[in-house]
């Protein structure tokens, strides 16, 4: 009895011990790439043409003024010693100053991020509700219309530069039909009716219990995140495509269905069983690029999140915003590759 | 020697030279590259688009930068002016011509600089290994860890707007993927026998990886290379779009999204003909790489 026990901890035992010291290289992993990261943008910062000393104290200040905020800066210390404290400020979340509206970046971030989360999360969900369809299918039925239609989507969505899609989108269902809202995230008249909780309209309206203004939220967000949709659907039906005919064509699935079990059963019970933690990989990656790909989404559709916030920042040449938001891209994006990468070897006994 | 004569030459069995078996092996991989329809409907677009390029003096009924207040924002199908007018009364297809140029020339650099740096760094981490190699990689995760386009942002914003500056903002972001594929293929031919071979004749490794190891690493980034360009012209016009990229009045196709962008609702061919002109050739450019990779590199078609 003893010793049954005795085997049964070690075969728990043991993966854990392997998941643990897996975890832990992934965390060291994951603090170089940060630093990395923090590094690179440091370095931006410091080559900019543009003297940061200058954007505060403006053209007049007196000699003796520029010294001081120069000092002030730390500027005089050596490169290294700024890196460390460039470092130190970002770990206490510290982005600096904006010098375009004198409030603190990471405040402005904070505020702006949520209108990014709100409008990507909305378009995740939309190409996993149907890339993932599309591309089952697409793989079960090879080389039928479907298939071919699922190919031309994807080609017509690599192909495409979003900026121009979302013009067009607007001209279409704003300008033309009028089926949608336009430009920014609510009409006038119902800016600031409901109370701020998360920052994502549709969650704060939906709180409050005022519809109204649910309503219209959805009518303007509805048309940046089908682009987004589309676009991360072309990459999930994709790969949802390719990772289906990798199983299909398994020795298992003809055993399955030599026994007669029906194709639904071999489709969706076997094989896409098989595919779930690979998809989730795919799912989280197109949540990045989706993060990154709303920069030019929400210039069109003067969208007040994360991309409009650095793309603005740099035209007027604040470097704190920039760099802050560049970072905190970078940050969510690492982050997310992670958790696709941990969730991979977690769950697929294969990546052992 | 005769079209049969020299087909028969080429498709010999027993090449009689180093030269002719290359030869061979270039000829049948055409052969099959032909056989792709669409691969071959984005050849010719892009040898279209080249030759466009090269002649847009000849092509352009107008100069791209000529302008004429008085025949502001024409309509599509205008006497004279085909594809209409912008907001200063300039062509847009002469624009449309000369503007190809500017794409062709920011794609060139950019396939040149990236696979050719990216070649550089992970053959050398490959071969060397060790501690260099694990350097090299954590910097190339790093990079590869950042969104693209807002890490060119970012370069951008340092360095400045412009074509050159955002050639290099999208190099400088486009080059991991190509070091990680000529690491892995460095890491599989360093141990094959003939290495072995040429190490025991002599051969220093600078003569390895220049002379052995480059020339085997070509295909593979070739495909990824040309699957790549797709991705350049969105992001150089993504970056032209946003007024970071080529300066007015360069008649760069993002930058004339940008322009025509206010007057969408009223004049909406402004900004959709060169929109259309950038789908047309990163679509161009997927379609040759999707062919290109069934040739070069049967092993991951995705069939």
């Amino acid at each position: 009895m003893a010793l049954s026990d005795n085997t049964g901890e070690r075969r728990i035992g043991a993966p854990f011990a392997a998941f643990a010291l897996g975890s832990l290289r992934t965390l060291a992993s994951v603090a170089v790439t940060m630093l990395g990261l923090l590094f690179v943008t440091f370095v931006i910062g410091r080559v900019m043409p543009i003297d940061p000393v200058l954007a505060i104290v403006g053209e007049r200040a007196s000699q003796s003024t520029y010294d001081a905020v120069y000092e002030q800066l730390g500027l005089d210390k050596p490169l290294i010693v700024q890196f460390l404290y460039y470092l130190g400020d970002v770990l206490r979340g510290d982005f600096g100053i904006s010098t375009l509206n004198a409030r603190p970046v990471a405040e402005d971030i904070l505020r702006v991020f949520p209108a990014t989360l709100e409008l990507a999360t909305l378009g995740v969900i939309m190409g996993v509700v149907l890339g993932v369809p599309l591309g089952v299918v697409a793989a079960v039925k090879r080389g039928s219309w479907v298939d071919q239609v699922a190919r031309v989507v994807a080609l017509v969505g690599y192909s495409m530069p979003i900026f121009w899609l979302g013009l067009i989108g607007l001209l279409i269902f704003y300008g033309i039909l009028g089926w949608v809202g336009g430009p920014g995230r609510l009409d006038i008249f119902y800016v600031d009716i409901v109370p701020q909780v998360t920052g994502m309209i549709l969650v704060d309206s939906a709180l409050a219990g005022d519809w109204a203004v649910f309503r219209n939220a959805f009518s303007h967000l509805i048309l940046p995140a089908s682009l987004l949709g589309y676009y991360s659907l072309a990459y999930i039906s994709r790969m949802t495509r390719s990772f289906m005919l990798e199983q299909l064509s398994a020795e298992y699935v003809t055993t399955a269905r030599v026994k007669g079990m029906s194709e639904w059963d071999v489709v969706w019970r076997h094989a896409f069983r098989n595919i779930r933690v690979q998809l989730i990989t795919v799912i989280a990656l197109s949540y990045a690029g989706l993060l990154e790909g709303s920069v030019l989404t929400e210039i069109i559709f003067s969208w007040p999140g994360i991309g409009s916030y650095i793309t603005t920042a740099l035209l007027a040449a604040d470097m704190n915003a920039v760099l802050g938001g560049t970072v905190v891209v970078g940050l969510v994006f690492i982050l997310l590759n992670i958790f696709s990468d941990l969730l991979y070897k977690v769950f697929d006994p294969r990546a052992k | 020697m005769s079209d049969q004569t020299l087909r028969q030459w080429l498709l010999s069995d027993t090449p009689t030279s180093r030269r002719h078996a290359r030869m061979a092996a270039f000829y049948k991989g055409w052969l099959s590259f032909r056989g792709n329809s669409m691969a071959m409907v984005g050849l010719g677009i892009l040898v279209l688009l080249g030759l466009v390029a090269l002649f847009a003096p000849l092509l352009a009924p107008y100069s791209p930068f000529d302008q004429d207040l008085a025949n502001r924002l024409k309509p599509l199908g205008t006497e004279g002016h085909i594809l209409g007018t912008d907001s200063l009364g300039r062509d847009t297809l002469s624009r449309l011509i000369y503007g190809s140029r500017i794409t062709l020339y920011i794609v060139a650099l950019v396939a040149l600089i990236a696979p050719i740096a990216g070649l550089l760094i992970g053959t050398i981490a490959g071969y060397v290994g060790g501690w260099t190699d694990a350097v090299l990689m954590r910097i190339t995760d790093i990079f590869l860890a950042f969104p693209r386009l807002v890490l060119a942002l970012a370069f951008v914003a340092a360095l400045g707007a412009g074509i050159e500056n955002a050639v290099l903002a999208i190099s400088l972001t486009a080059w991991p993927p190509y070091a990680r594929i000529a690491r892995a293929e460095t890491l599989t031919i360093r141990s094959s026998d003939f290495i072995s071979a040429i190490k025991l004749q002599g051969a220093g490794p600078l003569r390895i990886i220049t002379k052995h190891i480059w020339p085997l690493c070509i295909s593979s980034l070739i495909v990824r290379v040309t699957l790549d360009m797709a991705g350049i012209i969105l992001a150089a016009a993504g970056l032209g779009f946003l007024g970071l990229g080529a300066q007015p009045p360069s008649p760069e196709w993002g930058a004339m999204i940008s322009e025509g962008r206010r007057f969408i609702l009223d004049h909406w061919w402004v900004a959709t003909m060169p929109g259309l002109a950038i789908f047309t050739v990163s679509l161009a450019f997927n379609l040759l790489g999707d062919g290109l990779r069934d040739v070069l590199d049967p092993k991951d078609s995705g069939q």
